[in-house]
């Protein structure tokens, strides 16, 4: 880490900034609290990160190139750029180029202490089956400990979602660098997330649990997603009639959906499910994604021709059966790939809380992805799934400059340390909790 | 009069033979010898014995001669039985006819639920409210005479009854299914003993496990035999007390679960132990691992009750079922034959179908399936007659037994045998007697009314019949035994229908008739000439084709377990974990299981060469902390439960074993999870896919114990509160404190009673055995070792305290997120670290939880491993420790220890196992890459050098695996199709063991847990 930090001074930064940051060290080393890591300043000047391996996003690798920021945003990306003089150049010589990486289906902000234990950490799900209008940007902690030690990982975006048991709400896209909520809102309410119920009958000893499973559970669960789409139908009729008598918050929460400001994510696995989500493209027009999808490798034609999107959950996981093969689960981004099949990858794991986005797309990249497919995975294709391509996603020109430098490949960890990162052009602080106990406990052993 | 309606049935069905000498007559005394004589029958008096023309005498419920050439005593009521054949009444040994069903109150432990500590059993009874040994059944059999019907309609004579509810279930009593008395009726009252492994109604806590529940049966024979010195600690306790009573009888135990065949051999342990070969209920999955079943030499007691065929015509349905569902389906029905081919005593038993009527159709299925005739007798007659010791009482037709026989209309096995009468203690109840009498033959038919008029009907059976005229008219017809009727038009297409009714006298038809203008007739119908009788087919059908064996009995099991090969990996870098660090272009040889030569332009003419170059060969994974491969994990019944061991319930059924290897891994250390602060013996097992439970075991390694701190011992999550002592860390540490002191006094007292009892002429002093406190003994004595569920750094410094006061060290503090606060402490005490790379914030006690932890102690010098706690991360765990390179900067080489030699040391295994050294252990991973990046996929992985994992080989079985499927669920869907009953297709959930409440892993679709999410 120090030996990062020191290349980070050589090349990023100004006498001047050099300074700042030695005091800011020998005031806070080695009792630097998280709450003296501040969102960074918005950035009104030119910076140029130069001869670097930069990885567009779209499966382009440009060696020795460089990207020119101004005013937060992607000005220029070549070989050919010119610096300006008064410009604050970034030398990545040797060093790896992306744009930040998007964490595309999560509790962040939601729920700081994971597991069942801390009630009053769980701000993620509502009561009620039928819950449009909850909005988890209201409740999004920006101070959460968490969004740091993912943006250590080169997670800039995220989409902090609402669990539920049928439509749990609206999630927003999420900047990792804010002050408070409104600040961290990229993308405000632009998804509503529906939990499809599940069509399996359940097992014995899943019944001994739950109590034993009465009627038919695909036709229950069919009965429950006519009740979703029938609220759909009357929304639609709702938002046509220009007398309403009196407002519903829970209607007017769909209109999003019929003007396409917002996506449909449908949260479902198993393959039956699947092809249930094509009627809400159909009958409604509305602009599906599925979150989950870990059989939507047996159907990805019929997903491809349906233009429907999946967000794959948890790559890192067993095989859904037995028989299956062993490495089903990681080769299924493989197989979306080549069906056509526009997906993107996520990290839902609770256990280390979404920070392996990057490890999830090198698995798929040992199982046959190519690394560019497998970061297009977790940067550009996440933005389209997200609806968020033409601001951020990739290196290009006119999108917001947020990207991140790391010392070697990404997706490997021997190599993936973030050393640089920037949202909307301005750098921020990629120390964490989790940085900063490191250097508290070196103190204390003498570690170097 | 509806009060009196049951009376007057009771008189009627004894009304003879046994009245009871101490019972006073309401009446006009009736006693009857009841003397009977069955001729000409074909009577078999057992398997082996066949007699043609022979005869069957009766008398006051026994029998008095069975033959050929009998004397008939002139009282005798003459039956003749031509054509007929005569069996003894089959013997079912696992009902619980007549005994009241246990209602079930829910109940023992998880994180969430409740807890009831104590038993809620009120009176002098054992701690344990599973125990229920004191019960005898026949003192609370009640006789229930339309339950006996339903069993003597299939052919039992006589059942060996028992309540079926808790471990220790108490005794079972013989009684027959006559509708007598019950004092009449209980052939044996204690006849045997029953055991389980299912708590039943007990709500009590413990045991919550299967390990548990063999350890609550341990200790209870232990303390049996302590309770025989009468100890006055102890009082009087009638729970132990019946258990040494009733230790003489046969003990049958039931593992009340066909979760897998390995129950067999679990049960079987206990019995070996102490010195009783139990008669073990069987799991219905014996033919899946037949010779080990074979070896517990145990008596069985076989259900005929097979899956259902599941209704697969949806290919998303089918997708769901496991080929273990599939094959296990297809091969149930070979059970009986695969267990009577290995030569294993067995019973059988209408228990567990879901209908008494499928027995037969179930049974002549087992026939069909390779079952002998003979054996199938046996195992319903004369076998379960001696393994209870009531041989000369039932179990065949000789004189003086018990007057329990079928009479049938055929060989008791053909399809379409009936039986007729079901006798038992010499009384007669009609199961289907309208067979009784063959019919079918040609009458006369004579009407008389106002004209006589004279027809020629064809009886074919009890059901068809024909007038034979000018046309064959059709007759509506039925016999059921004794009434006839029928009716027919005798004009074709007249609607002048006559109806008839009318009874059998003894060959002899007669009766009324009417006809279409309401006239009344007479009949009478008289036999001209008989059918001839088609002889009954007992022709045995061949044998279906069926899916081969594999082991273990799931996708990617081989037919034959792979074998040790000499192996000769050519030209790869060596990656040896040892201080040589890192070799490039060698080649390791390894010959009869071990690591023979490490160097370069090694040869071997025996070899088989495995091309290395470009590729990467490290030791096998050792996975520090895992719960595969295991059917229990958690006792959270006590918080102290040192007394369970992991080793008593592994499981190679698991295909996590597989998918390990698939990783690299070829060590897993199973522990107990983190219920409670003293959890259970762990095991540590060698991933030998396809091998028994015992073949698992690291044999020679030393033994460890689970042990855990923090918020799942204190049962945070408890929805209701918690009610198990320690609530608080303050009471985790005194948890330790009391059990290592109780620990301390018990093996002083032991050693005194060694001391006293050595001197002569004094009083022997008797300690009670403690499994719980032996293991502590164990630790204290340096015999056993501690893995250490922790997360804060208080509680790691105050069980380090602990241990130091009574003079023995963790060995290992597992999960220790917090390790990095006190690392230098944990050096001092000399313990090692196990822990996650970068788990953290899933619950309270880890929200100082950081990635750069393994560094931090690695630094500081503690050895470090980095283990899964989860089946699928476990299969990464080479790049678990290579995150230590991204987080704090730790070499390739010094990451990957963290999952070889590191763990190894950790485990006192370090001198077999964890590196690439001369004369180590041939566990070993060939790697298609670094083995510490992203990229490394593990190309073969053997263990012992046996290759057990074999990527290519791997691509070959996924394709058998599909085919297999495939021509299972063709057959299935046969099923459906031919009409035959099928259930809806039900997916093949998968039980994930966890630690606990560690676990934010989102679980696949058909993934469960206990905690049942």
């Amino acid at each position: 880490m120090v030996n990062s930090l020191n290349d980070l001074t050589k090349n990023i930064f100004t006498m001047k900034q050099i300074i700042n940051l030695l005091l800011l060290f020998i005031l806070i080393t080695p009792a630097k609290a998280q709450e003296t890591i501040y969102p960074a300043k918005e950035n009104k000047g030119v910076t140029v990160i130069k001869n670097g391996t930069i990885h567009i996003g779209n499966g382009q690798v440009l060696q020795n190139a460089s990207v020119k920021i101004n005013n937060g945003k992607i000005e220029a990306v070549g070989t050919d750029i010119s610096v300006p003089a008064d410009a604050t150049v970034v030398d990545a010589t040797g060093k790896q180029v992306y744009p930040g990486l998007i964490l595309p289906s999560s509790q962040l902000g939601l729920q700081e202490i994971g597991g069942n234990a801390v009630r009053g950490s769980n701000d993620f799900q509502e009561l009620g089956e039928l819950n449009p209008n909850i909005r988890s940007i209201a409740a999004y902690n920006a101070d959460s400990k968490i969004p740091n030690t993912l943006r250590a990982n080169g997670i800039l975006l995220a989409q902090s979602v609402p669990v539920g048991s049928l439509l749990a709400g609206t999630s927003s896209t999420v900047q990792l660098d804010a002050w408070n909520y409104e600040d961290a809102g990229y993308a405000v309410d632009n998804g509503m997330h529906f939990y499809m119920p599940s069509l399996l009958p359940r097992s014995g000893r899943f019944a001994a649990f739950f109590g034993p499973q009465q009627g038919d559970p695909l036709k229950d669960g069919l009965e429950k997603i006519e009740l979703v789409k029938n609220f759909f139908r009357e929304a639609k009729a709702y938002l046509q009639n220009t007398g309403n008598k009196e407002i519903n918050l829970k209607l007017e929460a769909a209109k999003g959906l019929f003007s396409k400001k917002q996506k449909l994510f449908i949260h479902a696995n198993q393959v039956k499910q699947l092809l249930l989500a094509i009627d809400f493209e159909n009958e409604f027009g509305f602009d599906v994604v599925i979150v989950g999808g870990s059989e939507s490798w047996q159907i990805a034609d019929i997903l491809k021709k349906n233009n429907i999107a999946v967000i794959l959950s948890q790559e890192h996981s067993l095989p859904t059966l037995d028989d299956d093969d062993v490495d089903q689960p990681y080769k299924t981004p493989a197989a979306l790939q080549k069906a056509g099949v526009s997906f993107c990858l996520n990290d839902d794991d609770g256990q280390n809380r979404g920070r392996n986005l990057s490890f999830n797309a090198g698995t798929a990249a040992t199982y046959g992805l190519t690394k560019e497919e497998a970061l297009t995975a977790i940067t550009l294709s996440t933005a389209k799934i997200l609806g968020i391509a033409d601001r951020t996603g990739s290196i290009e020109v006119g999108k917001d400059a947020n990207i991140i430098i790391s010392n070697g490949d990404i997706l490997d960890m021997r190599t993936s340390i973030v050393s640089g990162a920037w949202i909307q052009g301005r750098k921020i602080d990629l120390s964490s909790k989790h940085t900063q106990i490191f250097e508290r406990y070196k103190y204390k052993y003498n570690i170097k | 009069m509806r009060k009196l309606l049951p009376l007057v049935l009771f008189l009627c069905t004894s009304f003879f033979l046994q009245a009871q000498e101490t019972f006073s007559v309401n009446g006009v005394a009736d006693k009857r010898e009841g003397c009977y004589a069955f001729t000409n029958a074909t009577i078999i008096k057992d398997a082996q014995t066949t007699l043609t023309k022979a005869t069957l005498v009766i008398r006051q419920g026994k029998i008095t001669a069975v033959g050929n050439g009998i004397t008939i005593p002139a009282d005798a009521v003459v039956i003749d039985c031509a054509d007929k054949y005569i069996y003894p009444s089959l013997i079912d040994v696992y009902g619980d006819y007549g005994i009241p069903v246990p209602q079930r109150a829910g109940g023992g432990f998880n994180f969430f639920g409740a807890a009831q500590l104590g038993s809620n059993q009120k009176g002098a009874y054992g701690w344990n409210q599973a125990l229920k040994e004191e019960v005898d059944a026949y003192k609370i059999f009640v006789a229930d005479d339309s339950k006996a019907k339903a069993l003597r309609d299939i052919g039992f004579g006589a059942v060996l009854t028992h309540q079926k509810d808790g471990i220790a279930r108490g005794t079972g009593a013989v009684v027959t299914l006559a509708g007598e008395k019950e004092n009449l009726v209980i052939l044996k009252d204690r006849a045997a003993n029953f055991l389980s492994f299912n708590k039943g109604t007990s709500a009590q806590s413990y045991p919550s496990s299967l390990m548990g529940t063999i350890a609550l049966l341990r200790q209870t024979y232990l303390d049996a035999q302590w309770y025989k010195s009468n100890p006055s600690a102890e009082g009087v306790n009638i729970t132990l007390k019946a258990w040494n009573e009733n230790q003489y009888l046969p003990q049958i135990i039931d593992p009340a679960s066909s979760a897998d065949v390995w129950m067999i051999m679990r049960a079987d342990r206990i019995g070996d132990e102490f010195g009783t070969q139990y008669i073990i209920k069987a799991t219905g999955k014996e033919y899946q691992r037949i010779k080990e079943v074979a070896a517990t030499k145990a008596p069985l007691i076989v259900s005929l009750n097979y899956p259902m065929a599941q209704d697969v015509d949806d290919p998303n349905d089918a997708r769901l079922v496991s080929l273990t569902d599939l094959k296990h389906w297809e091969l149930a029905p070979t059970n009986p034959a695969a267990i009577e081919k290995a030569g294993i005593s067995f019973c059988l038993t209408a228990a567990d179908l879901k209908d008494n009527k499928s027995f037969w159709s179930n049974l002549r299925k087992a026939i069909e399936y390779g079952l002998s005739e003979k054996a199938a007798l046996d195992a319903l007659t004369k076998t379960p007659a001696s393994l209870l010791g009531i041989g000369d009482k039932v179990g065949s037709l000789e004189a003086g037994k018990v007057a329990n026989f079928l009479i049938t209309s055929g060989p008791l096995f053909s399809e379409k045998t009936t039986i007729l009468q079901n006798w038992v203690q010499g009384d007669k109840y009609a199961v289907k007697e309208d067979n009784w009498f063959n019919i079918a033959g040609t009458y006369t038919l004579t009407v008389s009314g106002d004209a006589s008029n004279s027809y020629t009907m064809d009886v074919k059976n009890n059901t068809a019949a024909s007038i034979i005229a000018k046309d064959t008219l059709p007759v509506k017809f039925s016999y059921d035994g004794k009434t006839v009727k029928f009716s027919f038009a005798p004009e074709k297409k007249s609607k002048n229908t006559i109806r008839f009714s009318g009874f059998n006298n003894n060959g002899v038809w007669n009766g009324t008739a009417s006809d279409a203008d309401g006239k009344n007739l007479l009949w009478t119908a008289s036999l001209s000439s008989v059918a001839v009788a088609k002889t009954d087919s007992t022709k045995s059908k061949p044998v279906p084709s069926l899916g081969k064996i594999t082991y273990p009995f799931v996708a990617f099991g081989n037919e034959t377990v792979p074998v040790q090969e000499t192996y000769l990996i050519k030209n790869a870098t060596v990656w040896t974990s040892e201080k040589e660090g890192k070799l490039e272009n060698t080649d390791v040889l390894v010959k009869a299981g071990k690591i023979v030569q490490i160097g370069k332009n090694l040869s071997d003419a025996a070899a088989k060469v495995i091309d290395g170059t470009g590729k990467h060969l490290t030791a096998g994974i050792i996975d520090e902390h895992s719960h595969i491969a295991v059917t229990s994990i958690n006792e959270g019944g006590q918080s102290v439960t040192s007394e369970v061991r992991i080793g008593d319930n592994l499981d190679p059924e698991d295909i996590n074993i597989y998918r390990q290897l698939s990783g690299g891994v070829t060590s897993s250390h199973i522990l107990h999870g983190s219920a409670n602060t003293i959890g259970g013996q762990t095991q540590l097992i060698k991933l030998r896919w396809g091998t028994d439970d015992e073949g698992l075991k690291f044999k020679g390694a030393a033994p460890f114990i689970k042990f855990a701190l923090g918020e799942n011992v204190k049962r945070t999550a408890a929805l209701q509160g918690n009610s198990r002592f320690p609530d608080t860390r303050m009471g985790v540490e005194q948890v330790l404190m009391d059990a290592f002191t109780r620990a301390k006094d018990y093996e002083k007292k032991i050693k005194e009673a060694e001391e006293n009892n050595k001197k002569k002429g004094v009083t022997p002093m008797v300690v009670r055995r403690d499994l719980e406190l032996d293991a502590l003994v164990e630790i204290m004595n340096k015999k056993r070792f501690i893995t250490c569920h922790s997360y804060i750094a208080s509680e790691i410094t105050s069980t380090m305290r602990v241990a130091e006061k009574f003079g023995f060290n963790i060995n290992t503090f597992t999960h220790i997120l917090e390790g990095y606060k006190v690392a230098d402490k944990m050096k001092a005490h000399g313990a090692n670290a196990s822990t996650f790379s970068d788990w953290w914030a899933y619950k309270l006690e880890v929200q100082d939880a950081i990635p750069y932890n393994a560094y931090i102690m690695n630094a500081v010098g503690l050895n470090v491993c980095i283990n899964s706690d989860d089946a699928e991360m476990a299969r990464r765990l080479n790049q678990e420790a290579g995150k230590s390179i991204k987080y704090g900067g730790m070499s390739e080489e010094d990451a990957l220890k963290m999952v070889t030699i590191n763990p190894a040391k950790a485990l006192h295994v370090a001198d077999k196992v964890g590196s690439i050294k001369v004369g180590k252990d041939a566990d070993l991973v060939l790697w298609s890459d670094d083995p510490v990046s992203i990229y490394a996929k593990a190309l073969y992985t053997m263990v012992d050098g046996t290759v057990y994992f074999d990527r290519e080989k791997d691509a070959a079985m996924r394709k058998q695996v599909a085919a297999e499927r495939t021509r299972i669920i063709n057959k299935m869907t046969g099923e459906k199709k031919e009409g035959r009953p099928t259930m809806g297709a039900m997916p093949s959930y998968k039980f994930i063991n966890t630690c606990g409440e560690d676990h934010g892993h989102k679980l696949g679709m058909l993934e469960i847990t206990e905690d049942g999410e």
